[in-house]
């Protein structure tokens, strides 16, 4: 009796020591799946077993009836399901609390961390499996609080639970050794010893052998001996065990002592020698190692149609294979629970494709902004770095940059933020913040080196106020932008052949890329890319797409441009490019004031045409201004830019008309530019916009000015808006 | 059903040596013919199949119903629904020669077919955004799945041109483990 509990105490396969080797030897999953799902679910099996037979220990051998045995059965089939039904529960319960934590982020990790704890002590209190009911409240309730909780949660639960983890595991060997080395707690017995090393070795085997036999007639891919050999090379005892025999109760098992010593031995004997070994011996057999690349999209695509039609045949086949199953769970789960369980937010853009494309386009901009990043410091452009910014949650941007090894600091709060599925209004707030919170750095830091007498303060802030205003006229003009930016750019950023896109773009922008449009049409009014649809990955996405838009459109209408040494840094990095402009804009403003008096007469015949086009010019403007350090040559080539470009205008507008039928929700947009145009006669319609001008302007000719600054500034706004 | 379902079907050891399906899985592949054959026509027509509800909710339903019946015939007999499923017994473990309806390439090749409507041999742009316009739910909005789909074709045309050959395509998936994920373990 004794030793059928000592036997079911010995059994166990300790997770984590078998965790931690498989970690590093990466096996294929298969392997990993099967061993560390034994080690998780066998705690129903030897908590059951070892109470049963304590508890047949107590009573005595004399008092075993058949009926015990079979009490005894049952109770283990009780404890384990029961255990699992708790874990269900406070899964269930976990998921639906954090599905209401919007407001209170900061306290999501302490209700994953409790709530887990409390499914342990549930089940304790109940004497039903505890490990269970922790592992199943884990294993169900990822999907959906992951989904729910805040970037910043996630982060901190998952490292919280390693360094606890590791710590408790620490702490039960050094107890282990400790108890080792303390020859009062445990007595020595050859024989025990050394037989059962042999026989858990033997048994494991014969027991992995028959059951894959088993297995073998159901499985689509048999297991060979490679993976038998491992799997029972692989059974590691450790923590549990040890635990178990030195909770034995000492009066009533006489052998505790022998058990104490056997069971200390036989865990060392097993981490130590299997567990070195077993790393080698993998690599001797060959075993089929795991495939860790990224998918690519492609790959990501294909996997689902491969699910897809296999899970068709199955049906046609009459065969309710595992696809089958599997695709009635996540037809359940999507139609029930993921509505019940998960924020809206949330729910509604999950997308696997998606989400392998969004990380594949994150990973190219990065790496984009690596060499432009390095043409940007090759230009001697005096963009600040942006160290501090990086310095935020760990994100699947951080990541990717990290792992990437990116040097290049993308404004990674940007795409981040944006990124950042819980909330539309909260990505919305931060744009705006971070609208405002980014310009000014850059513009002292560009004011600076433009030995310009720096825009005091309040400047700034009427400057700032005014975008604002600007941003919401400026959703209109958002289409033609949109329309030209294909995704092509997204090739882009791959590939260097920017002229070749340029042209391309414009002739492509006709071809009903208008449902583009419709979405970011209908965004809120300050942050024109956030729609109220799409990821906003997209989002991020279209911030790249307009301002590379943009710069297409100048490079292909713009051959002077060519000249200018800003190929490298329009390109890159959409969201450090665009800062600059505008404050350098702001500042020649105030000095050159007279001198828009000849431009405005060309302007104003210009604006009639679509308002991109003065984007561009500002734009070129801009870079050409922050390219030369000093502040006449670039301004003297800002009006030389814009009377090249007038010519060119004439295409815009046939793209924008061409535009626009198509567009469903763009009517307002033709409107918008006959009222800017008539602005300029007029200057009533813009009444608005002149008197928020006339702040900043401290005096002269805020009518002449107006119209010429109005583009440029409707230029800076759209850039203002992308952030 | 009933007494016809006992009965082996005409050419069972010919057809066996064609689709390298054993007797034993053609036998039951005849009785699930039967079972689905509600009519008792003798051969199966779309509607057969997609009464079936669980293909019903498949996003790629149409597509593979079409390839049961090819070049838009009403009828498919048992040989041609036999070797239809063929494609998907698993080849490993199994005595197959590579040129065979269970190898991976033809396993490919089945896929590819889908993919391609019109049947030239490429999977051109079009194609492929609807079949991803299938696959992925509504909340996608539909310049998104464009990007999506220009950039996959992007990855895989080796060539260049813009569509996707079979060898463009193979070569896109290989890494995924094809004869797993498309093979049926009844038909072993």
């Amino acid at each position: 009796m004794d030793f059928l509990l000592f036997g079911s105490l010995i059994s166990a396969v300790d997770p984590v020591a078998v965790l931690a080797v498989f970690e590093e030897v990466h096996v294929n999953e298969t392997l990993f799946i099967i061993v560390f799902g034994e080690s998780l679910l066998n705690d129903a099996v030897t908590v059951v077993l070892y109470k049963v037979f304590n508890s047949f220990v107590e009573l005595g051998p004399a008092h075993i009836h058949a009926t015990d045995y079979v009490k005894g059965v049952v109770s283990f089939f009780l404890v384990s399901l029961g255990g699992t039904a708790v874990g269900l529960l406070f899964a269930f319960l976990l998921a639906l609390i954090t599905r209401f934590t919007k407001r209170v982020r900061i306290i999501e990790p302490l209700f994953v961390f409790l709530l887990a704890y409390v499914a342990y002590l549930a089940a304790e209190m109940v004497s039903l499996s505890s490990i269970l009911a922790v592992t199943f409240c884990g294993i169900c309730c990822k999907k959906y609080v992951e989904a729910n909780i805040s970037q910043k949660s996630r982060t901190t639960v998952k490292y919280t639970m390693k360094t606890l983890a590791s710590s408790s595991e620490t702490i039960i060997f050094m107890f282990l050794g400790i108890s080792a080395v303390d020859t009062s707690k445990w007595a020595w017995d050859t024989t025990l010893v050394l037989g059962t090393l042999l026989f858990i070795l033997l048994f494991r085997a014969v027991g992995v052998v028959l059951q894959t036999c088993v297995l073998n007639r159901f499985r689509l891919i048999p297991l060979d001996r490679i993976d038998q050999v491992v799997m029972s090379y692989g059974g590691l005892r450790g923590a549990v065990a040890f635990a178990l025999v030195i909770l034995l109760d000492g009066a009533k098992v006489k052998a505790k002592d022998y058990f104490v010593a056997t069971t200390i031995v036989v865990v060392f004997f097993t981490v130590i020698v299997q567990g070195l070994t077993i790393k080698p011996l993998v690599t001797w057999l060959k075993v089929k190692r795991s495939d860790h690349h990224k998918p690519t999209l492609n790959e990501e695509l294909h996997e689902h149609a491969f699910d897809h039609i296999l899970a068709a045949v199955e049906d046609i086949v009459g065969h309710h294979g595992y696809h089958y199953w599997r695709d009635k769970w996540e037809q359940f789960d999507k139609k029930y629970l993921s509505q019940l369980l998960m924020r809206k937010s949330a729910y509604r853009l999950r997308d696997e494709i998606w989400d392998v494309y969004y990380k594949l386009n994150i990973r190219d901009a990065i790496s984009f902004v690596d060499q432009g990043g390095h043409v940007l410091s090759a230009a001697k452009l005096a963009l600040p770095s942006m160290p501090s910014r990086t310095s935020m949650s760990e994100s699947s941007v951080t990541n990717l940059l990290r792992e990437s090894g990116s040097g290049a600091c993308l404004d990674l709060q940007v795409i981040d933020t944006v990124r950042s599925r819980r909330d539309k209004e909260d990505a919305v707030m931060h744009h705006v913040l971070r609208g405002s919170l980014y310009k000014p750095r850059r513009r002292y830091k560009a004011s600076y080196s433009r030995h310009f007498i720096s825009p005091d303060k309040q400047e700034r802030q009427d400057k700032e106020i005014f975008r604002q205003n600007m941003k919401r006229r400026l959703e209109t003009f958002k289409s033609t932008k949109h329309n030209v930016c294909s995704s092509k750019s997204k090739a882009r950023l791959k590939e260097k052949g920017r002229k070749k896109k340029g042209i391309s773009l414009t002739s492509d922008s006709p071809n009903g890329k208008t449902q583009r449009n419709v979405p970011w049409q209908e965004a809120a009014p300050v942050l024109v890319m956030v729609s109220s649809d799409e990821e906003e990955s997209n989002s991020s996405e279209t911030e790249k797409e307009d301002d590379e838009g943009i710069v297409f459109i100048a490079r292909a209408t713009n051959e002077v441009l060519q000249g200018k040494k800003t190929p490298g840094s329009l390109d890159v990095c959409p969201s450090p490019c665009i800062i600059p402009p505008s404050p350098t804009l702001a500042e020649k403003e105030l000095p050159w004031k007279g001198d828009q008096a000849d431009l405005a007469v060309y302007v104003s015949s210009e604006t009639t045409k679509i308002v991109p086009v003065d984007m561009q010019k500002a734009w070129n403007q801009s870079i050409s201004s922050l390219e030369s350090i000093a502040s006449p040559p670039g301004i003297e080539t800002g009006p030389q830019h814009k009377r090249f470009t007038c010519p060119v205008l004439e295409e815009q507008p046939q793209s924008a008309s061409q535009v626009t039928p198509e567009q469903r929700s763009c009517f307002q947009f033709p409107s918008h530019v006959s009222k800017s145009s008539r602005s300029q006669s007029d200057s009533s319609p813009d009444g608005t916009e002149q008197q928020e001008l006339q702040p900043l302007m401290a005096a002269e000719e805020p009518n002449r000015i107006v119209p010429s600054t109005e583009p440029r500034w409707l230029i800076q706004f759209n850039r203002a808006s992308h952030l | 059903m009933g007494a016809a379902a006992a009965r082996p079907p005409p050419g069972l050891g010919a057809l066996s040596d064609e689709t390298g399906l054993s007797p034993a899985a053609l036998m039951r592949l005849h009785e699930r013919f039967q079972a689905l054959d509600r009519d008792d026509k003798g051969h199966l027509s779309p509607a057969d199949l997609q009464a079936l509800e669980g293909l019903a909710l498949n996003p790629l339903c149409e597509r593979i119903v079409g390839a049961f019946f090819p070049a838009g015939a009403q009828r498919a007999d048992f040989p041609t629904f036999a070797r239809v499923l063929a494609h998907f017994r698993p080849a490993e473990g199994a005595p197959c020669e590579p040129g065979g309806p269970s190898s991976p390439g033809s396993k490919l090749r089945f896929v590819f077919e889908l993919y391609d409507l019109d049947g030239d041999g490429q999977i051109s742009y079009r194609e492929l955004l609807q079949v991803l316009r299938l696959m992925v739910g509504l909340e996608v909005p539909d310049e998104a799945l464009a990007a999506v789909a220009a950039r996959a074709l992007r990855e895989a045309d080796r060539s260049g041109r813009g569509t996707l050959c079979f060898e463009d395509f193979a070569k896109a998936v290989e890494r995924l483990d094809v004869d797993r994920r498309m093979s049926i373990w009844m038909l072993k």
